[in-house]
């Protein structure tokens, strides 16, 4: 056995944390700003619509904010041998601003996956049946944990129509097969203008939708009701993903 | 109570190294908690007990407690954790997530809160002691 495994015994306990869970889904990109959040929060919404026992685990550690997209305040875990999520909406759902809200994280990339571990192997999914894993940006300790403790996990990806953003996806993508994670489909969002289907393609992983730029997206923010009028989420729910 | 987690986990690996080691018994398990997760070592120690009891296994466990210290990535400096300047809430938070003591602590010498923390981070196992089976 592993010597760090021999020692740090958080690991060992992860995958029976996971056990009950069917499918786990993380929602990434190799770059920030494209919409990961969104699309996880409201891919969260679309799913409970469809009666799915769902978890939604932000794991944006440096900049959580799924938080914000569906408007949670003032709620907390309940702790009963470990960590139980809270249910918003119906949803588990679990975010570092849990612990700490206000204040800015100065965490380098070993103590991020330490905080990492350390949730996973503490909090206790009950009745989840499928995760939504909110992904930081980029390609580093969040990333390579998941792989590490969650290797059947499946990914969205999500870029822009920018080049910018999908030469980074292009390297996630080749990351992912490598180590042979299944990738369920890119969102391209906040298409203005060109979109770049035919580019992504070519990578060979399937669109899942393009999603046009929605000009007032941001004033639905805090708010389930204005969020689930909302052209993007109308894309997200028509997506199969079960 | 998330002592009761830690414990399962602790239980879970020395099953684990049990199997995969080939031990027909364990003898001993030595673990050491560090002090900055101020885990409650009386709810730890009842909650190792009762997990190894619903298994029907029964281990002496040793469990020693390591002072905290902490390094200055920017200065050098090292200094041993004071929690006597934070508050209920903040405790709690670095109880749950050590490495969550950057959001509240710095270098007494340099404010930098880019420090790592050295020693008497949370739960580890030290020393699994067991016999082996006989080939």
């Amino acid at each position: 056995m592993d010597r760090e495994n021999r020692r740090d015994p958080r690991r060992e306990i992860i995958k029976e944390r996971l056990g009950g869970i069917k499918k786990i889904i993380a929602v990434a990109s190799g770059k920030g700003g494209v919409g990961k959040s969104c699309v996880a929060s409201l891919l969260s919404l679309a799913l409970k619509e469809k009666n799915v026992k769902l978890g939604l685990l932000d794991l944006d550690i440096w900049s959580p904010s799924t938080h914000l997209i569906l408007g949670i305040k003032n709620l907390s875990f309940k702790e009963d041998k470990g960590i139980i999520p809270p249910t918003i909406e119906g949803i588990r759902y679990l975010s570092i601003t849990f612990y700490e809200s206000l204040r800015a994280l100065p965490l380098r990339g070993k103590e991020t996956s330490e905080v990492i571990t350390e949730l996973l192997s503490i909090t206790r999914w009950e009745d989840t049946k499928y995760l939504i894993i909110d992904m930081p940006p980029g390609i580093s300790d969040p990333l390579l944990d998941i792989l590490r403790y969650i290797p059947d996990s499946r990914f969205i990806i999500v870029t822009t129509p920018s080049l910018l953003a999908f030469e980074t996806v292009k390297k996630l993508i080749t990351l992912l097969r490598e180590q042979k994670i299944k990738i369920e489909g890119i969102i391209e969002n906040m298409v203005y203008g060109n979109s770049i289907k035919e580019e992504i393609e070519k990578s060979g992983v399937r669109v899942l939708t393009s999603v046009s730029y929605e000009k007032d997206f941001e004033k639905s923010l805090g708010s389930l009701k204005s969020l689930r009028n909302t052209r993007f989420y109308k894309k997200i729910k028509n997506l199969r993903l079960l | 109570m998330h002592e009761w987690a830690l414990a399962e986990a602790v239980v879970k690996t020395v099953f684990k190294v049990k199997e995969k080691e080939n031990l027909k018994t364990i003898e001993n398990v030595k673990i050491v908690i560090g002090e900055l997760q101020e885990i409650e070592e009386e709810i730890f120690r009842f909650a190792l007990k009762e997990i190894l009891k619903e298994n029907n296994m029964k281990i002496p466990v040793e469990i020693k407690k390591e002072r905290a210290l902490l390094r200055c990535r920017k200065c050098g400096y090292e200094w041993n954790y004071q929690g006597k300047n934070l508050n209920q809430d903040e405790k709690e938070t670095i109880h749950f997530l050590p490495e969550l003591a950057t959001a509240y602590l710095k270098c007494p010498r340099c404010k930098s809160p880019d420090f790592e923390i050295v020693k008497g981070r949370g739960v580890w196992i030290e020393r699994i002691e067991g016999t082996q089976e006989e080939r």
